[in-house]
C-alpha cells in the first residue's frame, strides 16, 4: 500500500474532509483514510460494478460518475458510493422464451418509456452508449442491444440516473442471453464432438492415459505436436 | 499524450526500434530439463524460508505458505457450546460461495430436486470467475480431443495431478460449453458458429473459447442471471461469509455458521447437503506479492473444511501469473490477460529483445520475468525496466499485434485491457505494457474425488478452494472449466446426498477437538480465522 507522505490532497467522503495522497485511487484512499470497506467494493479491478462511485468536484456544479477502484483521486473531491440500487428484475425461464421484440417488450414494458435523454450514456463509467442499447431495444433489436452493452458490468450508475426508472441492464443482460441462446449460431463442431464423447469414441484412449506411468506420460507430453499459432 | 514518465519512453523507443524485426522470430521453448531449473531458481514456490508445515490436523505435514499456514492454524470465530437449537434457516443444500463453481452448484442441485440456499461473503458474483478475461478450455474442434486436453493438463501439472480428475475435466468440458451456450453466454464465433479459439500457455491445441476479454464475466453474470431467474428453490443470501462447518453426531456435514458482515451477528444454516466453493487466497499476499485476485479471496474455505476433517493437498504451490501489471502504481498487480500473448505480444526486456518463449506455462513464464529483471550478482539478467516507484518490470509488447493480426484486433479482443490502461493515458494498441509476475491462483486445496465430494459425508467441493485436478500449476483456461464441471458435479452429487442422508444431531464438536488438539500442540498463530478480509486500512 502507497505510504508515502508526500503531496496530501483533501477530498470529501460523505462530507467529511480528509487528506490522502494525491496518487490513490478513491478506494485505496478510503482505506488510507481509515475506512475497512466492506460495501462497495468487490474485484478491485473494474470487473464486478460493485464500487460505482458519484461526484463532485469543488467549485464545479457538474456531477461526475466512475468506479472507485478505477478512478484517482482529485483535490476538492465530493464523493458517495452507490454500493446497491433497488432496481427492477423480472424473472423468466429463459429456456421458453422466443428471441423477439414483443418477448423484450412483455418482460420490462418499461423499455418503450424511455426518453432518450442519454443521461444514462454520461454515468456509464464503462463508457458504453447506454441511450443507444436502449434505442435498440425500443426496436426489438436483440442483437444490437446484445453488441452494444456487452462490456456491462451492471454497477447500476445507468439505473441511478434515468428519470424514466429503466433499469437498463437487466434489460441488456436479458437481451444478451436471448442472443447467446437463439440467435447466436450454433457451432457444428461442438455437436459433432458431443455425438463422439457419448458414444464413447475417446473411453479407451483415456483408460490408458489413466493406466500411464510417470516417465511413460512425460514421454507422450513431450512428443505431442503442437498446432502452430 | 504518454502515460510513461520520460525515463521508461526511452526504453519503449528500443521495443519500437525492434518490433518489425521481432515479427519474424520466435523465441526457442524451453525444455522439461530448462524449465526445472530455472523454476528451482527463481519461482517463488521455491523459496523454502517462505513455507511453513501444518503441525495440527489431519494434513498434519502439508507445506503451504507461511502467511495460509498461519490462518489454516487460527482459532475459531465461535466456541463449542454456540447454540444450534434454533438455525436461522433450513434446506437440503447450502452453498457457500457466490462465484462461478457456487452458482453452478445451486443450479445443479435445483434442477436435481433440492431446495437451495447460496450464501455469499460480499455481493454474488464478487469473486474471482467475475475477472478471469483470457477464457475457458474444451477439445471440441476435430483436430483436438480430449486426450491431447488431458496430456496437455497432466504435462502442465508436471504429472502430479489426480488422473481421475483430470478424466472428469476434459470429458465434461464440451459439455459445459454446450451448457453455457444454452444459458445464453455469449462465446466468441466466427459468422457460421465456429468457435474462436486460441492457444493458451501450456496447450498445444487452440482450445481456448472466450467471449471478448469478459469471458469470466459473461461465464458469472450468466449464471447469476439463471439463479435468480429460480428465486423460489434458491435464496441467495449477501454479506454472509461462513466462518465454520457444522456437522453432525455421525460427523456428516450439516450446515455452516454464517456471520453477518455488517451487523457481526453469527447465525447458523442447517443443510443436509453443503457444497464449499469459496474460491482462493490471493489477498493473503504470499510474500509480499501483490494479487489479480477479488478482494475476498482469503482461503476461507481450506480453514473451515480443514477444521472439519477434510485433506488438504497441493497448497505447497501457488500461481503466479508471469504479467501482471506493474506501472502505474494504481493497478499494480492486476492482471493483463495472458490473452495478449496468445495473440503473439511479446514480453521484451529493456533493450528491446525477447528473452522467453511467450506461452511456456506459466510457472516458466513467471520465473523467466523474474530471472529478466534480477540483478546479474543474484543470477538474473538485470535487464528489467524500474518505475519511479522502484517495481520492476518488463514489457509485454501489444502494438506488435496489430502488425500481426491486423489494425483494430486489439480494440475488438481486448476491449477491458484497452479501457484499464487508457484511463490511466497508456494505449495499448500504441505502447506497450510494464508487467511483472503477480500472485494469482491457488493450485492446490481441499483433496475431493471426481463426484465432487470430499473425506467428509455430506461435504462437497468445487473451484478453486479444490486441490488436485490441476497438479501443480494449472493451465489458463483449466479453471473455468473447472468450477463449471465440479460446481456442476458437486451440485449434482450434494443434491443425491441431500435426499438420502439421515442427520443426527448437529454439533460442533470438531471445533471443540481442533482447539484442544491446538493446545496440546502449543500451537497459537494468535489469528482468528477465517480472516474474511484483508486490513488494508492505514494503521497510525
Ligand atoms: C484476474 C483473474 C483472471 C483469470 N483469468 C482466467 C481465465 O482466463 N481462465 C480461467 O480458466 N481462469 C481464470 N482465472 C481463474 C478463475 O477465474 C478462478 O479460479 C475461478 O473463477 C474461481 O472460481 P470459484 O467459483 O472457485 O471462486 P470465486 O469465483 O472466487 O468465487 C468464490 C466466492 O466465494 C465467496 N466466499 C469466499 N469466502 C467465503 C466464505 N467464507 N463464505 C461465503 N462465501 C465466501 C467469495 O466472496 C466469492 O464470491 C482468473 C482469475 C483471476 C483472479
Ligand atoms: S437515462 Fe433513461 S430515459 Fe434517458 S436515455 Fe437512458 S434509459 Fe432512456
Ligand atoms: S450500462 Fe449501466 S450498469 Fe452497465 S456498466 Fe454502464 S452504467 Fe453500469
Ligand atoms: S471493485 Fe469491482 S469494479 Fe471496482
Amino acid at each position: 500500500m502507497a505510504e508515502q507522505q508526500d503531496n496530501l490532497i483533501p477530498i470529501y467522503i460523505m462530507g467529511k474532509q480528509y487528506m490522502v495522497p494525491s496518487t490513490l485511487t478513491i478506494m485505496k484512499a478510503m482505506e488510507w483514510a481509515g475506512y475497512k470497506l466492506i460495501r462497495g467494493v468487490g474485484c478491485r479491478g473494474g470487473f464486478c460494478g460493485a464500487c460505482a462511485t458519484v461526484y463532485r468536484i469543488m467549485g464545479d456544479p457538474k456531477l461526475y460518475f466512475g468506479l472507485a477502484c478505477q478512478t484517482v483521486v482529485q483535490p476538492g473531491m465530493y464523493l458517495a458510493q452507490i454500493p446497491f440500487f433497488p432496481a427492477q428484475r423480472a424473472t423468466y425461464d429463459i429456456t421458453k422464451l422466443e428471441p423477439t421484440a414483443t418477448t423484450l417488450f412483455s418482460i420490462y414494458p418499461e423499455v418503450l418509456r424511455c426518453l432518450g435523454c442519454g443521461a444514462c450514456s454520461k454515468a456509464c463509467p464503462q463508457e458504453i452508449d447506454v441511450r443507444a442499447y436502449m434505442a435498440a431495444g425500443m426496436r426489438g433489436d436483440i442483437a444490437a442491444v446484445a453488441d452494444i452493452s456487452f462490456d456491462c458490468i451492471m454497477c447500476g450508475l445507468c439505473a441511478s440516473r434515468c428519470p424514466a426508472e429503466e433499469a437498463q441492464y437487466n434489460i441488456a443482460i436479458l437481451a444478451r442471453r436471448l442472443y447467446g441462446r437463439y440467435l447466436a449460431p450454433r457451432s457444428q463442431h461442438l455437436q459433432e464432438r458431443l455425438k463422439e464423447i457419448r458414444a464413447g469414441k475417446f473411453d479407451a484412449e483415456l483408460e490408458e492415459l489413466k493406466g500411464l506411468s510417470k516417465d511413460e506420460l512425460v514421454a507422450r507430453y513431450k512428443a505431442r505436436d503442437i498446432e502452430p499459432k | 499524450m504518454s502515460g510513461y514518465p520520460p525515463e521508461m519512453r526511452e526504453s519503449i523507443r528500443k521495443v519500437e526500434a525492434t518490433r518489425a524485426r521481432r515479427i519474424k522470430e520466435t523465441f526457442p521453448a524451453m525444455s522439461l530439463e530448462e524449465r526445472d531449473a530455472i523454476l528451482q531458481a527463481f519461482h517463488p514456490d521455491y523459496k523454502e524460508e517462505t513455507f511453513h508445515a501444518l503441525r495440527v490436523g489431519v494434513s498434519k505435514g502439508q507445506r503451504m505458505p507461511i502467511e495460509l499456514g498461519k490462518i489454516v492454524e487460527g482459532w475459531p470465530h465461535i466456541t463449542p457450546d454456540f447454540d444450534l437449537s434454533e438455525p436461522f434457516a433450513e434446506t437440503d443444500v447450502l452453498v457457500i460461495g457466490g462465484g462461478g463453481g457456487g452458482a453452478s452448484a445451486a443450479l445443479l442441485a435445483q434442477e436435481n430436486g433440492a431446495k437451495v440456499i447460496l450464501v455469499t461473503k460480499l455481493r454474488f458474483g464478487d469473486a474471482n470467475t467475475m475477472m478471469a478475461q483470457g477464457g475457458i478450455q474444451a477439445a471440441d474442434r476435430p483436430e483436438d480431443s480430449p486426450a491431447i486436453h488431458y496430456l496437455d493438463v497432466i504435462g502442465g501439472g508436471h504429472f502430479t495431478n489426480v488422473p481421475e480428475l483430470v478424466e472428469a475435466l476434459v470429458m465434461d468440458a464440451p459439455f459445459v460449453i454446450e451448457w453455457l451456450e444454452e444459458l445464453g453466454m455469449m462465446f466468441d464465433k466466427e459468422p457460421d458458429g465456429t468457435m474462436i479459439e486460441a492457444h493458451g500457455g501450456g496447450t498445444s491445441r487452440k482450445r481456448m473459447h472466450s467471449a471478448r476479454d469478459y469471458s469470466g464475466a459473461e461465464i458469472m453474470r450468466t449464471l447469476r442471471d439463471e439463479v435468480r431467474d429460480r428465486e423460489d428453490d434458491i435464496t441467495v443470501i449477501e454479506f454472509s461469509p461462513a466462518v465454520e462447518l457444522v456437522l453432525d453426531d455421525n460427523g456428516q456435514a450439516a450446515g455452516a455458521i454464517v456471520m453477518n458482515l455488517e451487523t457481526g451477528v453469527y447465525s447458523y444454516i442447517k443443510a443436509k447437503a453443503v457444497v464449499l466453493a469459496t474460491g482462493g487466497g490471493g489477498r493473503l499476499h504470499y510474500q509480499g506479492f501483490p494479487t489479480t485476485n477479488h478482494y475476498g479471496a482469503t482461503a476461507d474455505g481450506v480453514v473451515i473444511a480443514y477444521r472439519a476433517g477434510a485433506r488438504l493437498g497441493y497448497l505447497e504451490s501457488m500461481q503466479y501469473h508471469p504479467t501482471g501489471a506493474a506501472f502505474p502504481e494504481q493497478i499494480l498487480g492486476l492482471l493483463v490477460t495472458e490473452k495478449v500473448r496468445g495473440l503473439g505480444g511479446q514480453p521484451v526486456n529493456a533493450e528491446g529483445e525477447q528473452f522467453v518463449y511467450p506461452l511456456e506455462p506459466r510457472d516458466v513464464e513467471a520465473a523467466a520475468l523474474i530471472r529478466e529483471c534480477a540483478p546479474v550478482e543474484q543470477g538474473g539478467h538485470g535487464k528489467g525496466v524500474v518505475t519511479p516507484t522502484g517495481q520492476p518490470g518488463v514489457w509485454l509488447d501489444s502494438p506488435i499485434i496489430e502488425m500481426i493480426k491486423g489494425p483494430g484486433t486489439i480494440k475488438k479482443a481486448l476491449p477491458a485491457m484497452v479501457r484499464q490502461f487508457g484511463r490511466f493515458g497508456i494505449d495499448i494498441t500504441k505502447e506497450p505494457m510494464l508487467v511483472y509476475p503477480t500472485l494469482h491462483y491457488q493450485n492446490g486445496g481441499v483433496r475431493l474425488k471426481p463426484d465432487g465430494s470430499t473425506d467428509v459425508p455430506g461435504l462437497f467441493i468445487a473451484g478453486e478452494v479444490s486441490g488436485g485436478v490441476h497438479g501443480h500449476n494449472r493451465l489458463m483456461g483449466n479453471s473455468l472449466l473447472e468450477i463449471t464441471v465440479f460446481g456442476r458435479r458437486s451440485g449434482r452429487s450434494a443434491a443425491a446426498h441431500s435426499q438420502r442422508v439421515k442427520l443426527g444431531a448437529p454439533s460442533l464438536a470438531h471445533v471443540a477437538a481442533w482447539i484442544k488438539e491446538l493446545d496440546e500442540a502449543g500451537v497459537d498463530t494468535g489469528v482468528i480465522s477465517p480472516i474474511l478480509l484483508p486490513d488494508y486500512t492505514r494503521h497510525q
